[in-house]
């Protein structure tokens, strides 16, 4: 679980909140070999949720087709500025991490 | 007298320090519930219709023109490929992303909330050149758009 793996940033603009957020993850399809031949195992973000002000927004579901280091960018309405937005990662081998910031 | 006090600080210090830890930990409890509910079998089905039934119950989505798929038409890089996807359909509930000729066709699938706007951006792996498959549900229907992208370097392999 490295720290501050979650790098986000959520603007409102015209009552729209956009959220761009990079995560820091190897992202690991399980299909790969190294330089040994060896399988890396499979190692990739699974679950993905974001909520603000209390209320889930989002929720998404990857499997290791998304690149190393993802990337996600998601607009809603609903939220005011200053209201705490929190996104939490899960991966397939059981860590996670969240980080949260306010909407500016 | 000094160093007992600084060494007490200390002491302190370690066991606010795991208190966060222990909370972290409880806090885990959470995301694992929902890791239950990862679609494994969409994410393991070889081609699109199977991961497509087995993720939103059916496989007939409807061609749309109101989607729209954002990605280079060449992608020089396989492992870094940009795509975003926006629709004005109305009520959008899901926008799954697929990429048709990966070994593992379905890439990810996001649930919108209330107050969601149709709009998910995303960075992709593509294998080889291929569609890039939108499919959006709205209102209980599958609606669908591709575009083609070519891919100069996979980044599947190794």
């Amino acid at each position: 679980m490295a720290e501050n793996s979650i790098k986000i940033r959520a603007k409102l603009k015209d009552d729209v909140v956009t959220v761009k957020a990079l995560m820091t993850h190897p992202m690991e399809t399980g299909n790969r070999k190294d330089s040994k031949g060896e399988t890396i195992p499979a190692h990739f973000i699974q679950d993905v949720t974001c909520s603000a002000a209390g209320k889930e927004v989002i929720n998404a579901q990857w499997s290791g087709g998304i690149s190393k280091n993802p990337y996600i960018s998601f607009k809603f309405k609903g939220a005011g500025e200053g209201d705490d937005l929190t996104l939490t990662w899960v991966d397939n081998q059981g860590s996670s991490d969240s980080a949260t910031v306010k909407i500016s | 007298m000094k160093a007992d006090l600084k060494r007490r600080m200390l002491l302190q210090g370690t066991i606010a320090t795991s208190a966060i830890g222990i909370a972290i930990g409880a806090g885990l409890l959470t995301p694992k519930a929902v890791l239950a509910a990862w679609p494994k079998e969409a994410f393991t089905a070889k081609d699109i219709p199977g991961a497509l039934n087995s993720l939103m119950g059916a496989d007939n989505a409807e061609e749309s023109g109101d989607i729209n798929i954002k990605a280079p038409d060449i992608a020089e890089n396989g492992a870094v490929v940009p795509v975003t996807v926006s629709t004005t359909l109305p009520n959008v509930e899901s926008i799954a992303i697929i990429a048709a000729n990966n070994p593992v066709p379905l890439i990810a699938n996001f649930n919108l909330m209330d107050g969601s706007e149709g709009f998910v951006s995303s960075r992709i792996k593509m294998g080889k050149s291929g569609d890039v498959i939108a499919v959006v549900k709205s209102g209980g229907k599958l609606y669908r758009t591709a575009k083609e992208v070519k891919v100069t370097i996979g980044g599947c392999g190794g």
